[in-house]
């Protein structure tokens, strides 16, 4: 059976101050996530601000797209692409990102805490 | 097998074409050409080139050996001076004879002299040889009062001619009212009067001229109405005489007013002799433009073969080729139902002939502005319907104009003459495109379109592009899944519409959210399009990371600071604010190897900090982030060098202070050296300049990096304001054709016909796109601002510039360094610290 665990959330900014079609790096605690906004779509996705491939954080400042229908994050240093959706590595890497979700509420960005 | 003899007179641009339509046709005849003159056939309609001294050499048609090869006796200075038709044999005048199966007489015709008195003076003179110019410019260079006699096409380009060899008011000299009585009507007279008047002509209307007076030489011309003019020169140019000596003698068939009458295969009375050209006499008319004749060469040659080709009479449109003034004449010039619109304050008349019935064009006269040219001859030849409104024709219908024009090149039918020097039609064009001649030059070599008066230049081109776009061959280029366009499409699409933005160019052409291949190539094409600062309009997040911080990421995420250093000239002052800044921020610095310093190891957040204070101090952004033009470096040169030659560090200034923050496909550098021991590397970079006793020399298309190449000479001795103007043309030829990321070495590698290619269109303009870019680059220049000051005092720009966007005063705690000599360096990729 499946537990149903309560999402729990952490309060990461406000809509304004986020880039539409690009990204922001939030901190909580010592963890550092990159929040992305999708705004033709109005979708949202936030993954963890560190590269796998060299460990830099900098996943917050990569350029967004598309590949078909799947979101993506290129890494500024070495352009390894990343899917927003699943954290998986789309240059052929092993690694993965972790994920998060993300809800929008009266103008706050809301970051999921697991 | 006994081969046909054929026996060519003349060898003149006809008699070339005949040679060489003939010689693909078939390899069963023997050819032999005489010519008296000493140049094998060469490019009458540009013999104005010679006086701007291009070499006769580089107007030959084709080399001698061209003859050689094709199996073809080429005998040049051989006058032929006595045919004899009974025994087929021709002798030339020095007695030789030869025999021929086939006679052809291509023996063009001479400038026409009218009967006035004193005409044998010296000083009176033709315009039809490169002898004629050369005794012309030997003239000119003493002379104070020269006249043209005639006010016709050919009269007026030899005015010009004389006016670009210096003669100071050249007159032109002309019997009817108005100038170029055949081809346009008194308005069009009256504005291109004006215009060569402003040039610095002088032009006498209903002038009879009936005396030419001086002893030996002339000393001026009287005229019917009694009055006199001076002139120590006079250059006669009043009509064509078609050589028809030989055949007169002969006995062949001739015109009462000259002329080898010929039937529609060219054949002439006696049906083993031929005439093409302008000698020909073909229902009464002498053709005395080369499209007709090579069409006559063309009829000739295949009714030699067997083929039965019947000539049908040409018209005579023709557009003049004097550069500054721009005028055409198509179809019936005179017709009526006329439109006509006149801005007399910009110099423009235009005039269209409808049918009675108001549905056909039938003819008009362009002055001033004759770009609608070879669409509005095409309507003509091919009866294409006019619009409702037909002044739309002449001043461009409310549509876009790129609108417009393909539904124009839609119209015309596949068997349409684009151009009549070579007679190639649409549907050949097309067929070449197919086959794979996908650029202009390639396209020109193939089907020889454009290589005669070059009228039909744009109309090819549009007809290359629209095919391309048709076939889908944008689809190959497509810069990735969310454009299907090319470069150099999206470059044209985005400067039609005048978009702005990446969210608008997304929007209007393509799908999905983009990616990080389309997102720089379209920022680079706003970039250089229109110069507006990188990170307004949202455009921000379409920049390569490091344009989109204004600095390069290095490992560890901190950035670098590289302020302009404009020819690595730089006072003690701004050094030690560099040293103060560098000291204050913990950054580590380096004389880079182009000549500037780099200060590295800034945060995110200090970068608006540090640049604050450069500012302040009067630096400006180096653009070390963006494929834009990096640094012009310098050798000491004249100032201090005991070999300089010229201030070569000023003009390294001067052409870094005017080139900063341009951007382009792929970052551009450039260096200035003061003498020929290139201290400074200028053959390296994409635009080199080296000093030399009379001015600069320009290098182009070099670079250092991973595939290092030397830059090509593209000009010489140029003054500095012409150096300038060459590079303004060659950067914006690069900006707009280049593929994204592509250095100019490698965009020169893939160019048809390369450096000369390039030169052509540099130096010779050969395009026609000078004039326009340098007055767009003039619009980039202007726009320029020091992208680092507008981000700094920008809000909503600055405040990008921190790392945490819920803490903004928090500097990346990740980052590391590792201390070095007397200074620091970037903490190792933290993924190899835990092995
Ligand atoms: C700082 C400097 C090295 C130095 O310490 O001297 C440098 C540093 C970098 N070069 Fe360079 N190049 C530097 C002079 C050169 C030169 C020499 C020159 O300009 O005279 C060359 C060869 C000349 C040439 O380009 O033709 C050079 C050829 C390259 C190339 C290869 C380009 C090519 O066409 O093959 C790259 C890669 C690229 O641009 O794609 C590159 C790229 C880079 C980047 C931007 C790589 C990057 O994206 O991080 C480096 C940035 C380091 C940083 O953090 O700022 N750098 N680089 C020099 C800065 C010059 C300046 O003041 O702006
Ligand atoms: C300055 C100038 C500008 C022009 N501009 C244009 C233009 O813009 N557009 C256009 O369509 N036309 C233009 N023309 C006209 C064009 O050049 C001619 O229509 C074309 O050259 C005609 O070619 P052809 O072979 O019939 O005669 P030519 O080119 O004159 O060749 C005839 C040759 O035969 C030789 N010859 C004659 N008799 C003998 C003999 N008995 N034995 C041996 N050789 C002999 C002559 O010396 C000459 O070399 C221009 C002409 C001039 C002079
Ligand atoms: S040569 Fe390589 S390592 Fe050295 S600065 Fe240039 S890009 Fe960096
Ligand atoms: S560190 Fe991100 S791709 Fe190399």
């Amino acid at each position: 059976m499946e537990t149903v665990t309560e999402t729990s959330w952490f309060l990461a900014c406000r809509v304004e101050d986020t880039i539409p079609n690009g990204g922001v790096c939030v901190k909580r605690d010592d963890e550092q996530i990159a929040l992305f906004y999708f705004s033709r779509q109005d979708r949202w996705y936030a993954v963890q601000n560190e590269c796998p491939h060299r460990r830099q954080m900098a996943l917050s400042r990569g350029m967004v797209g598309t590949a078909g229908e799947e979101p993506k994050v290129a890494c500024p240093f070495h352009k390894m692409q990343f899917s927003l959706a699943s954290g998986e590595c789309l240059s052929g890497g092993e690694c993965r990102l972790k994920t998060y979700r993300v809800k929008v509420a009266d103008g706050n960005v809301f970051i999921s805490k697991n | 097998m006994v081969k046909n003899k054929v026996i060519v007179v003349g060898n003149g641009m006809v008699s070339h074409k005949f040679c060489e339509k003939l010689s693909e046709k078939s390899k069963n005849f023997a050819i032999s050409v005489f010519g008296e003159e000493k140049h094998p056939a060469y490019d009458r309609v540009n013999l104005s080139k010679y006086l701007d001294g291009v070499a006769a050499e580089a107007l030959y048609l084709d080399e001698e050996s061209w003859y050689g090869e094709q199996g073809i006796r080429l005998h040049l200075n051989k006058r032929i001076t006595h045919i004899d038709l009974e025994n087929k044999l021709v002798y030339t005048q020095r007695g030789e004879t030869a025999a021929y199966d086939y006679l052809i007489l291509a023996t063009g015709s001479s400038p026409f002299v009218p009967e006035i008195q004193g005409r044998e003076k010296n000083g009176v003179l033709v315009y039809r040889t490169f002898d004629d110019l050369d005794k012309l410019r030997m003239f000119a260079s003493r002379a104070r009062h020269a006249m043209v006699l005639g006010g016709g096409l050919l009269g007026l380009e030899a005015a010009k001619g004389l006016l670009d060899l210096g003669v100071e008011a050249p007159g032109v000299l002309e019997f009817a009212p108005r100038l170029m009585p055949r081809q346009i009507d008194s308005a069009g007279s009256r504005v291109l009067a004006e215009k060569l008047e402003a040039m610095g002509m002088k032009v006498h209307l209903g002038k009879q001229a009936v005396e030419i007076t001086g002893k030996d030489r002339i000393d001026g011309v009287r005229f019917a109405d009694g009055s006199w003019l001076p002139a120590d020169m006079l250059v006669v140019s009043a009509g064509i005489q078609p050589r028809d000596e030989l055949a007169r003698q002969a006995g062949l068939q001739v015109g009462p007013r000259g002329g080898i009458v010929v039937n529609e295969f060219m054949q002439t009375s006696h049906p083993d002799v031929y005439a093409i050209g302008e000698c020909a006499l073909f229902e009464n008319t002498v053709f005395g433009l080369v499209a007709p004749g090579y069409d006559m060469a063309g009829v000739a040659a295949a009714n030699l073969c067997g083929e039965k080709k019947a000539f049908s009479g040409a018209d005579s449109s023709s557009k003049l080729k004097l550069a500054g003034v721009e005028l055409a004449s198509f179809g019936n010039p005179f017709g009526s139902r006329s439109v006509v619109f006149e801005d007399g304050n910009r110099g423009i008349y235009k005039r269209i002939n409808l049918s009675a019935d108001g549905t056909k064009l039938t003819g008009g006269i362009l002055v001033g502005d004759a770009s609608q040219y070879n669409m509005l001859l095409q309507t003509v030849a091919n009866a294409l319907p006019v619009p409702e409104n037909p002044e739309e024709l002449i001043l461009g219908s409310k549509g876009t104009k790129a609108a417009s024009q393909a539904a124009g090149l839609d119209m015309l039918p596949e068997s349409a003459i684009i151009c009549s020097c070579e007679g190639v039609t649409k549907g050949r064009l097309i067929e070449a495109i197919g086959e794979g001649c996908e650029t202009f030059d390639a396209l020109k070599t193939c089907t020889k379109a454009g290589t005669g008066c070059s009228g039909c230049v744009p109309l090819v081109k549009d007809i290359l592009a629209d095919t391309m776009k048709k076939q889908g061959k944008y689809i190959r280029k497509s810069v990735c899944e969310h454009f299907p366009y090319s470069r150099q499409e999206l470059y044209d699409l985005i400067k039609i519409h005048e978009i702005k933005s990446y969210d608008e160019v997304l929007d209007s052409f393509g799908k999905g959210e983009g990616c990080e291949i389309c997102k720089p190539i379209i920022a680079s094409i706003l970039a250089s399009l229109w110069n507006e600062m990188v990170l307004q309009r949202g455009n921000d997040i379409a920049q390569d990371s490091n344009d989109r911080f204004l600095a390069n990421i290095q490992r560890g995420g901190t950035y670098s600071v590289v302020p302009r250093i404009p020819g690595g000239e730089i006072t003690p002052e701004k050094l030690i604010v560099i040293g103060k800044i560098a000291r204050k921020y913990d950054l580590y610095t380096k004389i880079t190897g182009a000549q500037r310093i780099d200060l590295f190891g800034a945060h995110l957040n200090d970068l608006p900090l540090i640049w604050e204070e450069l500012i302040a101090a009067g630096f400006e952004s180096g653009h070390a982030y963006g494929k834009a033009l990096r640094t012009v470096k310098s050798c000491v040169g004249s100032t201090w060098c005991r070999f300089g030659l010229q201030d070569s560090v000023s003009f390294a200034l001067e052409v870094e202070n005017r080139y900063k923050g341009l951007r382009a496909p792929h970052k551009i550098k450039s260096a200035v050296s003061g003498c020929a021991r290139e201290c400074a590397e200028a053959q390296s970079k994409d635009f080199g300049i080296i000093a030399t006793e009379r001015g600069w020399n320009l290098f182009v298309c070099g670079n250092g990096g991973l595939k290092p190449q030397h830059a090509q000479l593209l000009a010489t001795d140029l003054d500095s304001e012409t150096c300038i103007r060459y590079i303004d043309r060659f950067l914006m030829f690069y900006i707009q054709t280049a593929d994204p990321l592509t250095r100019t070495a490698t965009w020169l590698n893939k160019m048809d016909g390369g450096i000369d290619y390039l030169r052509n269109v540099v130096v010779n303009d050969s395009l026609g796109m000078a004039a326009e870019w340098e007055k767009e680059m003039e619009c980039l220049l202007g726009a320029y601002r020091c992208e680092w000051k507008t981000a700094v005092e920008t809000p909503e720009i600055r405040r990008r510039f921190v790392h945490f966007v819920n803490s903004p005063e928090e500097k990346d705690p990740s980052v590391a360094f590792q201390p070095l000599r007397e200074q620091k360096m970037a903490g190792a990729w933290p993924d190899q610290n835990d092995r």
